[in-house]
């Protein structure tokens, strides 16, 4: 061997071993030279109108908001579709965080895809910024320290909506309740603030996801004779049944119907003829003020539909985490965690907004009511805001949480 | 809940409704695979057009002809979805199917499959996935029939009578009339059939075009009843296709009884033990399968 190639060699392997501490604690810095936010959600199913294409919509806005880089560094969109199926969002999860290099996660509408994901992000050191799914075990039993609870919550929907109903009267109610995490929770978060307020629950029957005719549970809720049929499910589901107790004659029999989580596009299928005068709650609407108004604007011209509560909470979501991205100058996910539960979160989705130690963005809800057809003044003028609850009224007060993070 | 003699006779009018969409739907199917031997995985998405056709012929095709004041009445849906959907059927039989009779079934399974991938693919891009209203339900059908024991509304009770009318129309078409033996004629033994004079092979994309003008049908009849919806049809289509296996695959009468009874089994499931009401109809297509493998209605091969 010649003396040239010997010197060179071991120069390259100085280089190498000098190298080595700086590969071995990032403790600075982009990991993997990129920032990559994956968009997992129901892409063709029963709740793809309310999450779906939009929701990747919104994210890829905000990184082109942004400015497509952080920190000197590409930021990335990838997406897939769990069908609403667990075991599908777990697979994809896991794939995205060994190898795919993707550093958040964001969408997951529908609770038992969310829940499989969040802890798949816990066990993986990733954070998860919910904002489709509902389930209040988010942030109790099943919280993690990198799970994000963003857009809104059973407890809330339950809280805002359900004692609005009740305080007018709607004292016994009777569940059509989704059968899976999701249902389960919103019937029960519901019924503790029925039963809080002096009401009671007759009854209730569980339908599975994505069922075509509700006639038989609604012939049941009817015998029920309970004033409120408290309908604890959404997207397709929701639209199905308040279509077909119509078509029973069961609210002009005098039985309200009452949606527990009701999105836009929701109201917009079912027609204001037959959503008139429904009353729910929500975590954001597109008319609220002018920064929701100029956005959604432009998200309209990008999507054609007006934004719903989880794609504009999408939105948020990411800025929000590039943003902590950048103030922390790293995307380690402790590091952001910690940023983001320092930071004011107020922008055009969210007002006076706060992340909890138990995870929960807390920020003010609204009560909203279906607008008559003679108040609309075009095709998304649907919706008006009634009540404004502040968050710390609305969602769980922390004292409560039976979350492992939270210091008591 | 107590089960009485009105809540069950409730549950069974219900189960009757879906039974009578069961039925048509599986009838299609059959007699698609009685006499073209293929699996016809499009029947859910062909389905659903029909509904989309009556859907937006009523919004849509008065502005497109310049005439807003314009609408595709339902009584004019019933027909004209049919037709056209039956027109679309018959292109994919000429330009497609027809390549694949002699080969496995399993290739015009995935070739149907891809295609209705792709009409529901396209609706997806389009249209609102929890689905559009339908409000061309004409004023005869609105309000609801006292039945004794429930008020049942009016369209639903129409939607039962036209699919029952149809589906033993179709029954005795095929099994009673010079034109259905030469339909069965020709899937037994296509060669001696043509000898006789008959065009086989345009009896075949005929009846092709029928069976999922019969889905169209169905689409435009469900349409008033549950939301337009570019997955309505995805829905439906696994629990059709138990039906006919239940049914024994091919076999026209099977796919009718069996359609009408499962929605009542269903029905009835739904007040007994709800959870179940998703998978009823598939425990009774293994207990079926174990003791008649070739259906009920079946003949063994």
């Amino acid at each position: 061997m010649n003396v040239m190639l010997r010197k060179a060699l071991a120069g390259m392997l100085i280089g190498v071993l000098a190298s080595t501490p700086a590969l071995a604690a990032p403790a600075k810095g982009i990991s993997d030279n990129v920032v990559k936010i994956g968009v997992l959600t129901d892409m063709s199913g029963v709740y793809s109108a309310i999450g779906g294409k939009g929701t990747l919509t919104a994210v890829e806005m905000a990184v082109a908001d942004f400015g497509g880089t952080v920190l000197g560094k590409p930021i990335q969109v990838v997406s897939a579709d769990h069908q609403n199926k667990a075991d599908i969002a777990s697979t994809k999860a896991r794939e995205w965080f060994d190898t795919g290099k993707v550093d958040m996660v964001t969408g997951l509408l529908n609770s038992a895809c969310a829940l499989a994901v969040q802890k798949i992000g816990a066990d993986k050191k990733r954070i998860t910024m919910n904002t489709g799914a509902g389930s209040t075990d988010l942030t109790n039993k099943d919280c993690t320290p990198y799970g994000i609870h963003y857009a809104y919550d059973n407890y809330a929907l339950a809280n805002v909506a359900g004692s609005a109903i009740v305080s007018h009267g709607g004292k016994s109610w009777y569940f059509i309740t989704a059968d899976y995490a999701f249902g389960h929770s919103l019937e029960k978060n519901t019924s503790n603030f029925v039963q809080k307020l002096g009401g009671k629950v007759v009854g209730s029957v569980r339908h599975p996801l994505s069922t075509a005719d509700f006639s038989s549970y609604l012939l049941q809720a009817q015998s029920s004779g309970a004033k409120v049929i408290g309908l604890a499910n959404a997207g397709g589901d929701f639209t199905n049944a308040v279509k077909q107790a119509r078509e029973f004659g069961i609210v002009q029999k005098g039985q309200t119907i009452a949606g527990m989580l009701v999105f836009d596009t929701d109201v917009k299928s079912l027609g204001l003829n037959t959503a008139q005068g429904m009353q729910f709650a929500s975590g954001f609407y597109w008319d609220r003020d002018k920064a929701s108004r100029d956005w959604s604007k432009r998200f309209y011209a990008k999507h054609k539909a007006m934004p719903t509560m989880d794609q504009a909470g999408a939105y948020s979501a990411t800025m929000n985490y590039l943003k902590a991205i950048k103030a922390a100058g790293t995307d380690d996910p402790d590091a952001v965690m910690a940023k983001l539960r320092s930071m004011n979160i107020s922008d055009f989705f969210a007002v006076n907004g706060k992340i909890r130690a138990d995870g929960r963005m807390v920020h003010d809800m609204y009560l909203m009511e279906v607008k008559k057809p003679s108040e609309s003044k075009g095709e998304w003028d649907i919706l008006k805001i009634i009540k404004t609850v502040p968050g710390d009224q609305a969602f769980m007060p922390l004292s409560e949480s039976v979350c492992s993070q939270v210091k008591k | 809940m107590d089960v009485t003699f009105q809540t069950v006779m409730s549950q069974l009018m219900l189960g009757l409704n879906n039974g009578a969409f069961y039925a048509v739907l599986s009838l299609g199917l059959a007699v698609i695979f009685g006499l073209l031997n293929i699996i016809n995985f499009a029947h859910g998405a062909l389905y659903m057009l029909g509904a989309f056709v009556a859907l937006l012929g009523y919004t849509e095709l008065g502005p497109l002809l310049g005439m807003p004041e314009f609408h595709l009445n339902y009584w004019a849906a019933l027909i004209v979805a049919p037709l056209v959907v039956g027109g679309i059927g018959i292109i994919l039989e000429r330009t497609m199917l027809r390549r694949l009779y002699r080969v496995d079934h399993l290739y015009g399974l995935l070739l149907t499959f891809g295609v209705a991938l792709i009409f529901q693919g396209i609706f997806t891009n389009y249209f609102n996935v929890s689905g559009t209203p339908y409000d061309g339900k004409p004023e005869l059908l609105n309000g609801v029939v006292n039945l004794g024991f429930m008020m049942f509304p009016t369209y639903r009770l129409w939607s039962i009578v036209v699919s029952l009318t149809i589906c033993f129309g179709t029954w005795f078409m095929i099994e009673r009339t010079r034109l259905g033996s030469y339909l069965r004629a020709g899937t037994e033994n296509p060669h001696l059939v043509q000898a006789f004079g008959i065009n086989v092979p345009l009896m075949v994309t005929l009846t092709y075009g029928y069976g999922v003008g019969l889905a169209a049908f169905a689409g435009v009849v469900a349409a008033p009843i549950y939301s337009v919806s570019p997955v309505m049809g995805a829905e439906m289509i696994i629990t059709v296709f138990a039906v006919v296996v239940i049914g024994g695959m091919g076999s026209i009468m099977g796919a009718i009884v069996t359609g009408l009874a499962l929605g009542m089994v269903e029905g009835l499931t739904k007040v007994i033990y709800p959870p179940a009401s998703s998978t009823v109809i598939f425990f009774m297509m293994v207990l079926v399968l174990l003791v008649k493998p070739a259906g009920l209605f079946g003949k063994e091969q």
